[in-house]
């Protein structure tokens, strides 16, 4: 980043000045430069780099906030390996991602292509329309899961009822509550809606009009066109939904965790990652397990995103390439 | 020269944001402190002139109270902060915990000093704060579980309410049955709701045997008596169908509401805390109801209690103040003072007041001797009187170093049996193992 301010522009040659001059200068430029970069700088240090050293510290360390920590080694690590809970916990999770990631992904681009076609007066309140839920708090979602699913009174089986579905127990039955959790993660697709939607009016209407003379069906135009050269976007989207999935929280806490009543009702199926994590070092005062716990996280994320991006260049068209 | 004015800018800026954040929340002036409290909040009467009580007993000092309950995410950050505050207020499940740290102050100067008169306190609740001969906090509040059932369910199922007895298993269940509602393949009604996982100490202390040892250190999961209890209760609600159905039927509930479970007659019978009693009185004062003790195997009356409690923070800079405070906060004159209060304000609402269970048996003597009148439903009245009955044969479970956990641990242990992913047997001897290992390192340390 520094090498902008201090690296000459190319152009044509301009006549020598004194070397004592220009050297003042760079050096105020590059001191501007980093007096812009600096709000990142100190933030990324405050609130990133300096909280992920402690935290890795404090992995080799046995504390619980209220006494010193006691340094042990690799101890926590080893514990981790050993904690069925943390390979339940990390199971669930995967498989949640798994899960929610494509169809996030397909539930978005469906109705991105569909406002496409919308004409422009009504596009504005549809895609206000569709981001709007991405504004509700994350709590209320997981409050509103409780009614919506509820195995007995809730909308969604009622729903299912009227077409002579007789709906799971969404909410208490463990093997229906990660896809119910699934289902309900797309109230806030919103937000991948607008991105694949600016993707969609990116691509030049000319490919469409020379598949259309090649005579290419709309579902070969789909392929053939629109898929590859949203590709970028896909790929992002795919990217950042795949670690958010992993450090799904909010909505599952709030509704199986969040009060005393409902966290002695938890079950196992909607114990993620985060949520184990939590457990350890606020409800059991273990913050060296858990900072462990979050490390062994980062290291999952990190692979997956790597594969990721290792794969994506198979598939993946950058315009300017 | 512009460098340096930046530079004179930049500190004079960064001097003002530090002086600022100096200033807020220094609400000390002159001799007078001010305690900061943790978990305690001023809803009602009884909070209300409490405080008030308290808070004239430490003046000219003050007291700040959070308002919210007790959050153990918030405490840590105000300890690791270095802002701890004076008194806490929680669950006492929790108080061994936070005492096996080193968190919490033993009070055994605070009630020699104060000349703490410890036998107003019903012993349970002692109990429960007492870690290693220890006090470490004074509780308040006592929550009792007694069995409440609704006359108009069991009359539709053509029963005695009588023949709800926790002591004869094999007919509770048949009671139960007869009772349970379906319609259209969903349920209906409850026929008798066990309270699993929470009432699970109530169902092993009525199969004779207790999930830990007197001295909180001894996980006794695995005993075959307490397997023996989590299968029958289990069977109770397998009855109505599974788990699933059971706790979809049961999260419907207008539960604070007029259109109640019983009400609705949505609900046989089920153990429930005391509290209950009032919110029934609220919203449902013409409801028939009758409330029975929970007994024993061997016919005994069994009532598991739980609370509350105040406890100072190791590192309190105003101890003798907090002492006070909380001194004041759980003596029977303040209890029965704040009685009062609460009796004239529903009163005033044309309600009755069935009483307040205190953990103090001093002033729960005044309380219900002299404050609480006849409300108009025979169920509700005799229930009071069944709840005071109960206390008598009341048990807590002792203080642990390791509450949290040990709790954690035979919940989810409830739960694999509910969910059907384990059977009793195996869920609790994964739990036993869970809960000494974590008893076991909380004594290491």
């Amino acid at each position: 980043m520094s090498s902008i301010a201090v690296t000459p522009a190319p152009g044509p040659r301009t006549p020598a000045r004194p070397r004592g001059r220009a050297t003042g200068l760079r050096r105020r430029e590059a001191l501007a430069g980093y007096g812009f970069l600096s709000p990142w700088i100190i933030g990324f240090g405050v609130f990133m780099a300096g909280p992920m050293i402690a935290s890795f510290v404090l992995s080799l360390t046995d504390y619980d906030v209220l006494t010193s920590p006691d340094y042990v080694g690799w101890s926590n690590y080893q514990d981790l390996l050993a904690d069925p809970k943390v390979r339940m916990s990390l199971a669930n999770t995967l498989v949640f991602a798994m899960l929610q990631v494509p169809l996030t992904m397909m539930a978005a681009l469906g109705l991105a292509s569909l406002l496409a076609r919308v004409g422009r007066r009504s596009a504005g309140f549809f895609r206000t329309l569709f981001y709007l839920p991405v504004v509700t708090p994350k709590v209320a979602v997981g409050v509103l899961f409780l009614l919506l699913f509820n195995g007995q009174v809730g909308l969604i089986n009622s729903a299912l009822e009227w077409i002579g579905i007789d709906g799971p127990q969404w909410t208490t039955d463990a093997s229906w509550v990660k896809p119910g959790l699934v289902t309900m993660s797309l109230w806030s697709v919103g937000g991948t809606v607008v991105i694949y939607l600016a993707a969609l009016k990116n691509v030049p209407s000319e490919l469409y009009e020379a598949a259309a003379i090649d005579g290419a069906s709309a579902w070969q135009q789909f392929r053939n066109v629109t898929l590859p050269m949203i590709s970028g976007a896909l790929f992002f989207t795919f990217i950042v939904l795949t670690i958010a999935a992993l450090q799904v929280f909010d909505e599952a806490y709030t509704a199986f965790y969040g009060s005393r009543a409902a966290a002695s009702y938890s079950s196992d199926a909607a114990l993620f990652y985060l949520i184990y994590l939590f457990q350890q070092a606020f409800q059991f005062l273990h913050m060296g397990y858990a900072s462990a716990m979050a490390w062994l996280l980062f290291v999952v994320i990190v692979i997956i995103t790597i594969i990721q991006v290792r794969v994506s260049r198979r598939f993946v068209y950058y315009e300017g390439e | 020269m512009s460098n340096r004015r930046a530079t004179l800018a930049a500190t004079a800026a960064i001097a003002l944001a530090v002086s600022g954040c100096g200033g807020v929340g220094s609400d000390d002036s002159g001799d007078s402190v001010t305690l900061k409290t943790m978990g305690f909040g001023t809803g009602d009467e009884i909070a209300k002139v409490r405080v008030k009580a308290a808070r004239k007993t430490i003046a000219p000092n003050q007291v700040k109270t959070s308002e919210n309950a007790f959050d153990a995410q918030q405490f840590l950050s105000a300890v690791a902060a270095g802002s701890a505050p004076d008194l806490v207020y929680m669950d006492r499940q929790l108080i061994g915990t936070y005492a096996t740290k080193g968190n919490l102050l033993p009070l055994t100067d605070c009630i020699a000093d104060q000349k703490i008169d410890m036998d107003q306190y019903r012993a349970p609740a002692v109990k429960e704060v007492t870690l290693d001969g220890k006090a470490y906090g004074l509780p308040e509040f006592y929550s009792n579980r007694v069995v409440m059932i609704n006359n108009s369910a069991l009359k539709s199922a053509g029963l005695d309410p009588a023949a709800v007895d926790t002591s004869d298993w094999d007919t509770l269940a048949k009671v139960s049955e007869k009772l349970i509602k379906k319609s259209g393949g969903k349920l209906s009604r409850i026929g008798f709701d066990p309270k699993l996982p929470e009432f699970l100490p109530l169902w092993a202390k009525a199969n004779g045997v207790s999930i830990i040892s007197e001295d909180g250190t001894t996980a006794n999961l695995d005993d075959p008596k307490l397997v023996e209890a989590l299968e029958y209760a289990v069977s109770l609600i397998d009855e109505h169908g599974g788990w699933g159905k059971f706790k979809s039927f049961r999260d419907s509930f207008d539960f604070f509401g007029d259109k109640n479970q019983f009400a609705t007659d949505q609900l046989g019978a089920f153990p429930m805390e005391d509290w209950y009693l009032t919110v029934l009185e609220d919203v449902s004062p013409d409801e028939e109801i009758t409330v029975l003790p929970f007994t024993s195997v061997a016919g005994e009356p069994v009532d598991f209690v739980t609370g509350s409690a105040w406890a100072i923070t190791a590192d309190s800079k105003h101890k003798d103040e907090a002492c006070e405070f909380i001194k004041t906060m759980t003596d029977s004159k303040t209890w029965v003072k704040a009685a009062r209060a609460k009796a004239e304000a529903r009163d005033s609402e044309g309600k009755p007041y069935v009483g307040t269970y205190t953990g103090n048996a001093v002033a729960d003597e005044v309380i219900f001797g002299e404050l609480v009148k006849p409300s108009g439903n025979a169920g509700l009245d005799n229930g009071v009187q069944v709840v005071l009955k109960a206390q008598e044969s009341a048990f807590a479970l002792p203080s642990s170093p390791a509450g949290a956990e040990f709790q954690k641990a035979w919940q989810d242990a409830v739960n694999r049996v509910l969910s059907g992913d384990q059977k009793p047997g195996k869920a609790l001897a994964q739990a036993q193992q869970e809960a000494q290992k974590a008893l076991d390192k909380a004594a290491e340390n």
